[in-house]
């Protein structure tokens, strides 16, 4: 079953009629296709016509739609050989932090990615991409695997933000994350990591204070989500609207603040629409961003992840 | 608000002027409800004389509590965008920040200086929670990064007092860059050899949390201090649990290995110094151990 959100209605009208249409196709079917046709045109213009001018609250809702591609999605159709690794050695496997060794376009790397999974069974079993402490120290411990081994890191991002729960803050949440943004800074490999949906506050930013970091065109990355910041501020969770505005959290907005690097353009209606055909793009973009990263050395490539996370917001003026 | 708040009683108190009573003679301990006579609070740095309990500080405060005869010198901190998103909620970001220099005398929510702690030269930073609840935005993030280099400039170690609701929301995705941002700054000092010492007081959480305050080579927390990275609101609302007893205080996160050692605001000072003398000892301090003899690495 597909999913359309509330400014998709117009959208959704228009296709179940063409639906209707088609299964009807009775005998004088040569109009019927030509009714399709019509309906298809108009559904596609109307989708454009949304899509053109969607809200930061309507990408916050694009960018946590349950049919769009996920990070296990990018892994199985960008990554060969993928060979997932579990745990932290510490205390658990997290299932919201996946990843592994694998091939990228025939270079072994190591992928990483928060997993927030595609219906109820793996959501559950991904706890809905909020990861825990053990998350956060696989996360490093493959960084750290990664750099021992000379394999670039690719990180997908995609979490409301790290898990809240009592037994995340009594085992450290707070300082695993810290610390797997350390590893981000202090690895010797390449690090490039795509904001593919919804990139939640310090959960996020743990995987991609990275030398080239993409965001999706109708991903969201902020320090915390609307509803949070809403509640915060406006004392009034109703008002994320107008604090998915203020917050300016959409890919053009990071884009114009120059705190990403480069935004991937989505198929028309959302990654949702055309699942393979974003991880194809995505791919792409790892692939011009990782080459002229590979050949350079540890110390360069630190040195190049801070001196650019150190320029970050100079240049807006005092 | 009416004319009458507004305008006609803050007139008449000036009027009057020092005759009113001053209303803070007194304070109340938040913990145990008595009654303190202020000087002797203030005396006492801040903990209850009845309960031990430990109120916030300033910012200046700490400053004057940590250095030698309350002697420091204040850097003046690079300036940061004042205002990168032009956020506004209920209010402009601008006029909170005029506010919060208004009621603080700073410019935004970290102070740093330099001084001796019992002899030993060290650089402090310090967050100031009555700015902007010590939330961290760029400002915050530049003044790390100039305490960072100011120790290293100096080869004295580094000591953070934390104090903060976490990232200023205000200024958004720049404010999460601070977490790396001031991560590097606590890199900056461990690659020259210092020590990066952080006390966590009350209350710490969120970004702040989870990015430099857990990265120092020793945490100190200072007792009953909430420190945490999720709000205990938020997590309620997530697990539908009743929170155990001290949850997120100082001695809970002992108990959980996440800070060394929870020392009380008196014996902040001697034990900072005397962690500093083990770790980093002054060149006329240091013992001199006969080097072993390194036959593949020529000697200096």
């Amino acid at each position: 079953m597909r999913h359309f959100l509330d400014f998709e209605k117009p959208v959704a009208e228009l296709e179940e009629k063409i639906d209707e249409l088609r299964r009807m196709s009775a005998p004088d079917g040569m109009n019927i296709e030509e009714e399709v046709s019509r309906l298809t045109e108009k559904a596609d213009r109307q989708l454009r016509t949304t899509y053109a001018k969607l809200t930061p609250w309507q990408k916050t809702q694009v960018a946590r739609h349950p049919d769009r591609p996920k990070a296990l999605d990018y892994i199985g159709q960008l990554i060969a050989d993928y060979t997932p690794l579990d745990g932290d050695r510490a205390f658990a496997d997290d299932g919201a932090m996946v990843g592994g060794l694998g091939r990228f376009e025939g270079r072994p790397v190591m992928v990483i990615g928060t997993e927030k999974g595609s219906d109820t069974d793996t959501r559950v079993k991904h706890n809905f991409g909020s990861a825990k402490p053990e998350g956060y120290r696989k996360a490093r411990r493959l960084m750290e695997l990664a750099g021992r081994f000379k394999l670039p890191i690719l990180t997908f991002v995609d979490t409301s933000g790290a898990f809240p729960g009592i037994d995340a803050e009594a085992r450290g949440q707070a300082e695993a994350i810290a610390r797997s943004i350390e590893a981000c800074l202090e690895a010797p490999v390449p690090v490039i990591a795509t904001i593919i949906g919804e990139g939640g506050s310090g959960g996020a930013i743990a995987l991609a204070a990275a030398n080239r970091v993409l965001m999706l065109e109708h991903a969201v990355y902020s320090v915390i989500s609307p509803e949070g910041c809403a509640s915060i501020l406006w004392r009034d969770a109703v008002q994320a609207p107008a604090a998915a505005e203020a917050m300016k959290l959409t890919a053009a907005d990071l884009k114009g603040l120059s705190l990403v690097d480069a935004v991937v353009a989505e198929p028309l209606g959302g990654a949702h629409r055309a699942p393979a055909e974003t991880v194809a793009a995505v791919g792409a973009q790892i692939a011009a961003m990782l080459e002229p990263l590979v050949g350079l050395e540890p110390e360069a490539l630190r040195a190049q992840r801070r001196e650019k996370f150190l320029a970050m917001g100079r240049e807006l003026g005092a | 608000m009416s004319w009458l708040t507004e305008y006609v009683r803050p007139r008449i108190r000036t009027l009057l002027g020092q005759r009113e009573a001053p209303d803070n003679l007194w304070s109340q301990c938040p913990a145990c409800q008595q009654m303190i006579y202020t000087k002797e609070l203030e005396r006492a740095l801040k903990v209850c004389p009845h309960c031990g309990h430990h109120m916030r500080a300033g910012a200046l405060e700490r400053l004057g509590w940590t250095f030698d005869e309350g002697q420091y010198t204040r850097i003046e901190l690079p300036k940061a965008p004042a205002d990168p998103l032009g956020f506004r909620d209920q209010k402009r970001y601008t006029e909170r920040l005029k506010e919060a220099r208004a009621k603080t005398g700073l410019d935004d929510a970290l102070v740093v200086a330099h001084g001796t702690i019992q002899g030993v030269p060290a650089v402090v930073a310090v967050m100031e929670f009555n700015f902007m609840a010590g939330s961290m935005g760029a400002a915050v993030g530049e003044g790390l990064l100039a305490a960072a280099r100011l120790a290293v400039l100096q080869d004295a170690p580094l000591i953070v007092f934390t104090a903060s609701g976490g990232a200023r929301m205000q200024e958004g995705a720049i404010s999460l860059m601070q977490m790396p941002r001031s991560t590097i700054a606590s890199l900056m000092v461990k690659e020259a050899g210092l020590p990066f010492i952080v006390v966590l007081t009350d209350p710490t959480t969120g970004g702040v949390t989870a990015s430099f305050a857990m990265l120092g080579d020793i945490h100190i927390a200072e007792p009953g201090a909430l420190i945490g990275f999720a709000g205990a609101r938020v997590i309620e609302q997530t697990v539908r649990e009743t929170l155990p007893e001290g949850f997120q205080r100082a001695e809970y996160l002992h108990e959980h290995g996440i800070v060394d050692m929870v020392v009380r605001r008196t014996e902040l000072p001697a034990t900072l110094a005397r962690i500093l003398r083990l770790l980093h000892p002054a060149p006329e301090e240091a013992e001199t151990p006969e080097p072993l003899p390194e036959p593949a690495e020529p000697a200096e």
